[in-house]
């Protein structure tokens, strides 16, 4: 029972922590650009504030306009509750295995892409058609990366496989880099930032992610807008404890938690900070030039799979 | 009392709802009520006889006292027979109740088509269906198979009066009697080394290696092309669209399926000594299948093509998990093996329910606004807001999304693919890892159809007049669509129950049952061990629940009023339809991605006013997509049959003195072959 | 055996062998001119790293004399040159298209499950822990010839020319230690010399057909069709 509300309370710090996690990135962003940079909790407040805000709804929007906020806020959170944050062997990573959570971005991504439609504007179904495009080719990339970690961890169950590259130590794994710079990527694109998309454009020509959401407002947009946050976290998350989960819990003492705790918050502000290098060197690409990026990224996990095979076995 | 009692009055059901239907010129009502109700008796008499069938241990077997005199009817009903007859038994069962209302417009006194062909196929190919899954000699098998295909070819024929329509047809029954031949020749193998043509004395034939493979390879192309693979794949897209819908609905939901019934039950049971190669070839053909199909269903703008290309996807899932479980079983992993069988059964019934239920669903629309074309469509949403939500549920059902059934095989056919590993061959384990990207990348493929198919057909403003005026399904449609989603639902959320059940399967092919898929009770699905993998459904699916809820009652609690109105048109005054994406706007980026893979010709004119040649008036964009297996093997291959054909010809003179001589000199001939 | 269990060294070099392939990878992919010959800088640095890396693991002094001359020659001066040339000729903006970039990369992935396949019985011949880069080598070269195939630039297929070289270096290196170093000595002369040969060829090619499009060379046929 301990475990199950030790489990509950890891999703809540996780779902809290997500806008955190974004302000941070935008605030090394200004920085590193030279601009004056907003408060690190603009993201709660800007939350707050479209949560006290009126909804305005388009006259002819359907059901599934308005449940999809729900379901992709819904799904998101319970992708988090499974990716192991401060602890590892907690009960929820049993629910569902990382195909699982790439099955729940995927039904995320279909409601919002359907929302997207349902309006009837031309936005929404340019926003849907690349969205689905671009998550159509980034998931292959991101379970053959997924395959090569399982393949060597031989589960597909996050806390074991966190559990199993704690246990094995400090090992020069090619195939582990591959798959991490290909998961990277993945992140990059799925998240929808520089090069593949833009979180800050509205510039009608290159939007991919706004545009699907461009009808939406007041707490709805604030949910998409949370759940959005909360995916860029849980891929960094994914890349921190996965590859590098040194620091992380194993046992459910109070000292042991502090630490996971400041060593996940050290990881993610040094990936969010690496984000951010890359988004400034980075210029955006046009549209058709993403699958190019991607197919590059399938490469990298292709060669992570291939090197694992080659290299890693049979020694 | 055994489980075969049933399946004979399941039999006679589909016979006696041909046979009523006889009349259905005269007195319609036959059809749309007579019919459907010994097809509905039919379908639920063969899901307990299957269900039954399943449970019992051993298999009932009965001969009767037809056929030939030296080679009685055998039948044999077992838990593989039982699988199939039970999914046969459903989808038929579902159709009798949505038949009635769909055929209204059949019976319509304007309709000069034949109603009682319509009835009197639709029992035979049930029956055909069902006698199929209950043969145990090569004789019934074939006879019931021909049954199958041929009242089948009366269904694609039935509105034979446009030229297109016969065409498939007959493309149909040509494919159809090809692959016929090939299992043909394919029990002949395996009569010639088992000295009989009953499965019994095959089961026990000693095959030497290479014939073993011979008799696999002829089985897989007749079972292959029938399931619709790829390269062998065109008939199906252009036949199963052109038969009324809840034809259609059978033909791709269980049809396809007693292909694939053929094709387990030939090399697991017949053959038994399976090898991995065999694995090899039907993994990278399912691959190639999946891959194409999605890619060419998600260009089509006709409904009904669309969601018989999707078929071809799922057949080639369904291949992939055989193909798996053969690489597995050919190389020792016999529990592994298990796994990629189990992957692949329980695909067969996922697909046989949503693509009952979407070819339903486009029935429906079918009826209630006579468009198929995507393009047409728009905002059925509200026209029609239940079989919106059934759609829905199909929809999320075949882009394989959590927490509903079409996920579970997937996730299913992954973990199979994930024990790579153990295999000894280097070459098998990064082979197996690739395809397995390549059924993540279908998988999404067919997420982005189903999106355009929902949101295009669903969603929006109708963009025509038609489809702004449709009306809701009849009782019974609905019926029959909420019956299937319901079933999707379930059958997503409570895996390790019908594994439980579907175990009885492997036990009797392979004598052995997966390793643990059901053993940490129903909540959980854990097919090698928790440490290696677990899903939960049932929590998953109260866990998206509890967050959206605790999401909506705590924003509910503070809600301010929500406003309508206008969406965001940039100024330019309203939005009419004809500015939504149309199905084809929508697949584009696809299509310029994976351009190579379709033969397209694109025709964009443009019309210039002549006074001001800078300013374009208008633009035409047709889009016209071309099986590349047309090109590139159907008509070379046809082109050297006619050459043949040519050269054969020259022996038809047309003197009948030449005819005299040819019988003149076969007689001496073989009167000398015989002496 | 487990990869944790090597030495660091032993994972190193694998780790290395491992980068080496993705360099090739990247020249596969790289359609701009200064960018590949960087790669191919960069797949030379590698080369040397590695080799020194073999030195120090397994005491072998004279590697680092391979070690040295490979720097120098394959990370330096002939990038060095090759930059120069295509200064030289204008050509160093250029953007070469591949017909099919994705179905390349595939391509190439394939050639790796071809050559490990391939290298297997040479595995298990071989007593060395690090015997399993033989397959990346054999990868190497033939990844070296598909950049060969795939371009039209002659300056592309010189790269690819000498990324076989470095291939075959590759294995000789982590596989058998080295070569004898005379033997060493020749290839990397030969190498130089090739390449001086070739910015000679260019300019040749370029005076007699007015490009470095090798395509151009089909009308040389004798026979028109």
């Amino acid at each position: 029972m301990t475990d199950w509300l030790m489990a509950l309370a890891q999703t809540l710090l996780f779902v809290a922590m997500a806008p955190l996690l974004g302000g941070w990135i935008k605030r090394v962003k200004c920085h590193m650009q030279n601009r004056a940079a907003p408060s690190l909790w603009q993201p709660y407040r800007d939350l707050a504030k479209l949560f006290r805000k009126h909804t305005v709804l388009a006259a002819n929007a359907s059901w599934i306009f308005r449940a999809t906020p729900y379901i992709v806020f819904g799904a998101t959170v319970l992708a988090a509750a499974v990716v192991p944050l401060v602890a590892v062997n907690l009960p929820t990573a049993a629910i569902a295995d990382v195909i699982v959570l790439v099955g729940f971005f995927a039904l995320a991504r279909f409601f919002t892409a359907l929302a997207g439609m349902d309006i009837g504007t031309a936005f929404g179904g340019m926003g849907s058609s690349r969205e689905m495009m671009i998550g159509a080719l980034a998931e292959p990339v991101m379970l053959m990366a997924v395959f090569t970690l399982a393949m060597s961890a031989s589960t597909t169950n996050l806390s074991e496989a966190v559990t199993y590259t704690l246990n094995s130590g400090l090992v020069l794994r090619p195939s582990f880099i591959f798959a991490a710079l290909g998961l990277m990527m993945v992140a990059v694109a799925e998240s929808g930032r520089i090069p593949v998309d833009n979180p800050a454009t509205h510039l009608e020509l290159t939007m991919v992610h706004e545009a699907m959401i461009l009808e939406y407002s007041g707490r709805h947009l604030a949910l998409i807008e949370w759940a959005g946050q909360l995916k860029l976290m849980i891929y960094l998350v994914l890349v921190a404890n996965v590859f590098f989960p040194w620091g992380i819990a194993t046992e459910m003492s109070p000292d042991n938690l502090a630490k996971g705790l400041v060593a996940i918050a050290g990881k993610l502000a040094l990936l969010g900070v690496l984000l951010v290098t890359w988004e400034t060197v980075m210029a955006k690409m046009r549209l058709f030039r993403v699958p190019q990026f991607l197919g590059f990224a399938f490469l990298l996990s292709l060669l992570g799979m291939l090197t694992r095979v080659v290299l890693e076995s049979g020694l | 009392m055994s489980p075969l009692i049933f399946a004979y009055l399941a039999l006679a059901g589909a016979l006696a709802s041909g046979v009523v239907s006889l009349g259905a010129d005269r007195y319609p009502h036959l059809l749309r009520y007579g019919s459907s109700l010994f097809l509905g008796a039919c379908g639920l008499l063969a899901i307990v006889a299957g269900g039954w069938a399943m449970i019992d241990e051993t298999p009932a077997t009965d001969v009767l006292a037809l056929g030939l005199p030296w080679l009685k009817w055998h039948l044999r009903f077992d838990p593989l027979s039982g699988f199939f007859f039970s999914i046969v038994g459903l989808l038929v069962f579902v159709t009798s109740l949505f038949a009635p209302g769909y055929l209204r417009e059949y019976t319509h006194p304007g309709n000069k088509q034949a109603l009682f062909a319509l009835g009197l196929f639709s029992g035979l190919f049930v029956l055909g269906m069902l006698l199929v899954l209950l043969a145990d000699d090569a004789f019934v098998f074939m006879i019931s198979w021909e049954l199958m295909s041929v009242s089948s070819y009366f269904l694609v024929a039935y509105q034979h009066q446009h030229a297109a329509n016969r065409r498939a047809a007959f493309l149909y029954l040509l494919m159809a009697h090809i692959g016929g031949v090939a299992i043909l020749l394919g029990f002949g193998v395996l009569a010639g080394f088992g000295g009989g043509f009953t499965f019994e004395a095959m089961r026990d034939a000693d095959l030497s290696a290479t014939w073993a493979s011979i008799a696999f390879a002829l089985a897989f192309i007749g079972f292959g092309m029938k399931a619709g693979m790829v390269p062998l794949h065109a008939w199906l897209p252009e036949a199963h669209p052109v038969a009324p819908s809840h034809i259609s609905a059978l033909m791709s939901g269980v049809m396809l399926k007693v292909a694939i019934y053929g094709l387990i039950r030939f090399t697991y049971d017949l053959v038994g000594d399976i090898q991995w190669q065999w694995g090899v070839v039907l993994l990278i053909i399912g691959s190639a299948s999946m891959l194409l199909g999605v890619l060419y269903a998600l260009i089509q703008n006709n409904l009904k093509r669309l969601l018989a290309y999707s078929s071809i996807e799922n057949v080639g899932i369904i291949l992939s998990g055989l193909g798996l479980s053969m690489i597995f079983i050919g190389t020792g992993h016999v529990v592994l093996g298990v796994l990629g069988l189990l992957a692949a059964l329980y695909h067969i019934l996922s697909h046989a329910l949503f693509k009952g239920l979407l070819f339903l669903g486009a029935g429906a629309i079918a009826h209630a606004c006579h468009e198929y074309d995507l393009n047409n469509m728009g905002g059925l949403i509200r026209r029609m807001p239940q079989t919106a939500v059934f759609f829905l549920i199909g929809c999320l059902a075949i882009s394989g999304l959590p927490p509903l059934n079409g996920f579970v095989s997937e996730w299913l056919t992954f973990q199979a693919a994930l024990q790579a590993p153990a295999l000894e061959s280097g070459v098998l384990r990064s082979l197996i890892p690739v395809a397995a990207a390549v059924l993540a990348l279908s998988a999404v493929l067919a997420a982005t159809c189903f999106v355009k198919v929902y949101g295009v057909a669903f969603l929006g403003q109708s963009r025509s007049r038609r489809v702004g005026h449709a009306h809701e399904a009849a009782i019974g449609m609905r019926l029959g669509m909420g019956l299937l989603a319901v079933l999707c639902v379930l059958f997503g959320i409570f895996p390790s129950a019908v594994i439980g059940v579907i175990d009885a399967i492997p036990n009797q092919l392979l004598g052995q049952g997966p390793p643990s898929a059901a053993a940490h009770g129903w909540l959980w699905l854990t097919p090698i061990s928790p440490r290696v993998a677990s899903y939960s459904a049932p929590l998953v699916l109260v866990g998206i629940l509890l967050f959206a809820l605790v999401a909506y009652a705590w924003l509910r609690v503070r809600a301010v009023n929500i406003r309508r109105g206008d969406p965001w048109d940039c100024g330019f005054g309203s939005l009419n339809s004809r500015m939504q994406y149309t199905g084809t706007a929508f697949s584009m980026p696809i299509q310029r991605v994976f351009a190579p893979v379709w033969d397209l010709k694109v025709d964009i004119e443009e019309t210039v006013n002549p006074a001001q040649p800078l300013r374009t008036e208008g633009i035409r964009h047709q889009l016209q997509v071309h099986d590349k297996s047309w090109s590139r093997l159907y008509e070379p291959i046809g082109r050297l049959v006619l050459a043949a054909a040519r050269r054969i010809g020259l022996i038809q003179t047309g003197s009948i003195h030449t005819y005299l001589a040819y019988s003149f000199f076969t007689l001496i001939l073989l009167l000398w072959v015989v002496t | 055996m487990e990869l944790g269990q090597l030495s660091l060294y032993d994972q190193a070099i694998l780790l290395f062998a491992a980068i080496v392939l993705f360099t090739s990878f990247v020249m596969l992919a790289q359609a701009r001119i200064v960018p590949l010959i960087h790669t191919f800088a960069w797949q030379g640095t590698l080369l040397a790293v590695t080799t020194a890396l073999v030195a120090y693991a397994t005491n072998h002094p004279h590697l680092y004399i391979s070690a040295g001359m490979t720097f120098l020659l394959k990370a330096l001066l002939i990038p060095w040159m090759l930059h120069r040339l295509a200064v030289r000729l204008r050509i160093h903006r250029d953007v070469e298209a591949v017909a099919y970039p994705s179905l390349t990369l595939l391509a190439g992935g394939g050639l790796v499950i071809f050559s490990y396949h391939v290298a297997l019985p040479i595995v298990q011949l071989s007593a060395l822990i690090t015997r399993n880069t033989i397959a990346v080598s054999i990868a190497v070269v033939l990844l070296g010839m598909l950049l060969m195939i795939t371009r039209k630039k002659a300056i592309s297929q010189v790269i690819g020319f000498m990324s076989i070289e470095n291939g075959l270096f590759f294995a000789a290196v982590v596989s058998t230690y080295g070569m004898p170093m005379v033997v060493e000595l020749g290839i990397a002369f030969d190498v130089l010399v090739a390449a001086i040969l070739f910015g000679v060829f260019f300019f040749q090619m370029r005076a007699s057909i007015d490009s470095l499009d090798v395509d151009r060379l089909n009308r040389l046929r004798e026979v028109d069709r």
